[in-house]
């Protein structure tokens, strides 16, 4: 038995199928996933993700530490309750996690780290923090990520009177906080939508108001094919500590400007930048029938061979896709070995989807 | 609970099958298999005229989460395989029994014996729940 949320029992009396994930035992689906994909495309979905770690960490030196512990820097945040994606790297710039950090007051961050990282991430943050003084604070908080069109509209419903018109005015990356919740407007689908801090206790009876609201339970496994098509990286499968922001796609998200800010992994990131890297990040299309999937071997004539990072079959355009690492020298057209056969796939640049909309041509 | 019709032979690698009056017997995945598996999107069906052994990979079932072989339950010869569900994978899901993969003229009509019943596999599919 691996470990639980809060809202285990919801899950099983709404019909999930519960898997392991990360030592979690968590909802993989709760009929069809696919479509529980479409529910968020077109209408609202929800996920729990009470499994991720959230830490607040205060202290007068905080925004300092960021600024020294992320490659991106949360100088950027200027207005209590923004919000941004950074990776935290190690000495070698490779990927510890990616993450993402709220500002709430000048003594006062949160951050939101992955589940299966969570040892490894508290015992570097805790170190890495010590010069500086810091609190730091693990909440145990139920999470519950409300995604789609009409996400927003039909969780504020749900939401205490005090905090609804609040919610409903964030600004994309944004988060308020009142009557003891903690909404953001952020995702990992590609559509817009909440994710909803909850105290525990109250996490359940939340669940059952959202299902009345019309928002539809869905799991796992359309939090990946939705994520996928979103080209949202996932920490594991798409980077890990052997590789660095600049391979991966998240070249966006460091910040190299101010010249002078020491961030952890400057050094050995700004030697590989200045070397030009080896490998990129691309997005897949199969031209044939079939799936892509993680570690398939990519062969690009002439050029090299690369490696898929994640696959899965996109509901959205009805095609395989896939994130893949490749040699910087590749060009539009691949072979991917799918169990002995090699097929044909289309570079594309990543997202495949946004807001509902197919943004490659199939 | 998955459906077992108390009607057709069933495999351990959950497919089962159904013989026609003329020898031909019709072969698909059963609904336990197609509930594991979850949404399919891609069915690719055996050759008509391939020559299968019985246990012979003879087909490919994938869905998001995972591609499966399907095992060719007796002895046979394929006289059709079903083509239209490369188009519609789904439909295995909405009918494991009414969406057949294929048609197997049979070496020999009487291995059909040495299946399961639909007692003997839902005692199967009990046993692996644990």
């Amino acid at each position: 038995m691996g470990k639980r949320t809060v809202l285990y029992d919801s899950h099983v009396a709404a019909g999930a199928r519960m898997v392991d994930f990360g030592g979690w035992d968590m909802p993989v689906n709760y009929g069809s996933q696919i479509d529980e994909h479409h529910a968020v495309r077109t209408d609202a979905g929800m996920f729990d993700v009470s499994h991720m770690t959230v830490v607040d960490l205060e202290g007068a030196r905080v925004r300092e530490f960021l600024r020294h512990l992320l490659a991106n820097d949360v100088a950027k945040l200027k207005e209590p309750g923004k919000a941004l994606y950074s990776c935290m790297l190690n000495n070698q710039a490779g990927i510890i996690d990616d993450l993402i950090v709220y500002f709430m007051r000048d003594d006062w961050f949160r951050m939101v780290v992955n589940a299966a990282t969570h040892d490894k991430d508290l015992a570097w943050i805790t170190q890495q923090a010590q010069p500086y003084g810091i609190k730091l604070t693990e909440r145990h908080l139920a999470m519950v990520a409300v995604q789609g069109p009409h996400a927003r509209e039909k969780a504020a419903t749900v939401l205490p009177a005090a905090l609804r018109a609040p919610a409903l005015a964030l600004k994309a990356f944004t988060a308020a906080e009142g009557e003891g919740l903690f909404v953001g407007r952020t995702g990992y689908t590609g559509e817009d939508g909440f994710e909803i801090m909850i105290p525990a206790e109250q996490a359940a009876d939340y669940w059952q108001r959202f299902m009345k609201a019309g928002v539809k339970p869905a799991g796992l496994g359309a939090r990946d094919t939705l994520r996928l098509e979103a080209a949202m990286n996932l920490y594991g499968s798409d980077m890990d500590e052997g590789v660095t922001p600049l391979e991966s796609g998240l070249a966006w998200t460091i910040a190299w400007e101010p010249h002078d800010r020491d961030f952890i992994g400057r050094k050995a990131l700004t030697a590989q930048r200045d070397a030009g890297p080896k490998r990129k990040f691309v997005g897949l299309l199969l031209e044939d029938k079939g799936v892509l999937r993680g570690h398939q071997r990519v062969v690009a004539e002439g050029v090299g061979e690369g490696e898929i990072t994640s696959g899965t079959f996109s509901p959205t355009l009805d095609r395989s896709i896939a994130l893949a690492r490749v040699p910087v020298a590749t060009g539009d057209e691949v072979q991917v070995d799918i169990r002995g056969r090699l097929c044909k796939a289309r570079v594309v640049k990543p997202p495949f989807v946004r807001n509902g909309k197919a943004l490659v041509k199939v | 609970m998955s459906k077992i019709p108390a009607d057709l032979k069933y495999t351990k690698s959950h497919e089962w099958v159904k013989l026609g009056a003329d020898g031909v017997a019709t072969v698909g995945i059963t609904d336990h298999a197609q509930s594991a598996l979850g949404d399919l999107v891609y069915v690719e069906a055996p050759k008509k005229g391939r020559k299968l052994k019985a246990g012979e990979s003879c087909a490919v079932v994938e869905s998001v989460k995972a591609a499966s072989d399907v095992y060719s339950p007796l002895a046979g010869e394929v006289v059709e395989g079903n083509d239209a569900l490369a188009d519609a994978p789904e439909k295995i899901n909405q009918d494991a029994y009414g969406a057949w993969l294929m048609r197997l003229k049979l070496a020999n009509p009487a291995d059909l014996n040495g299946l399961l019943d639909a007692k003997a596999y839902e005692k199967l599919l009990a046993d692996e729940a644990h």
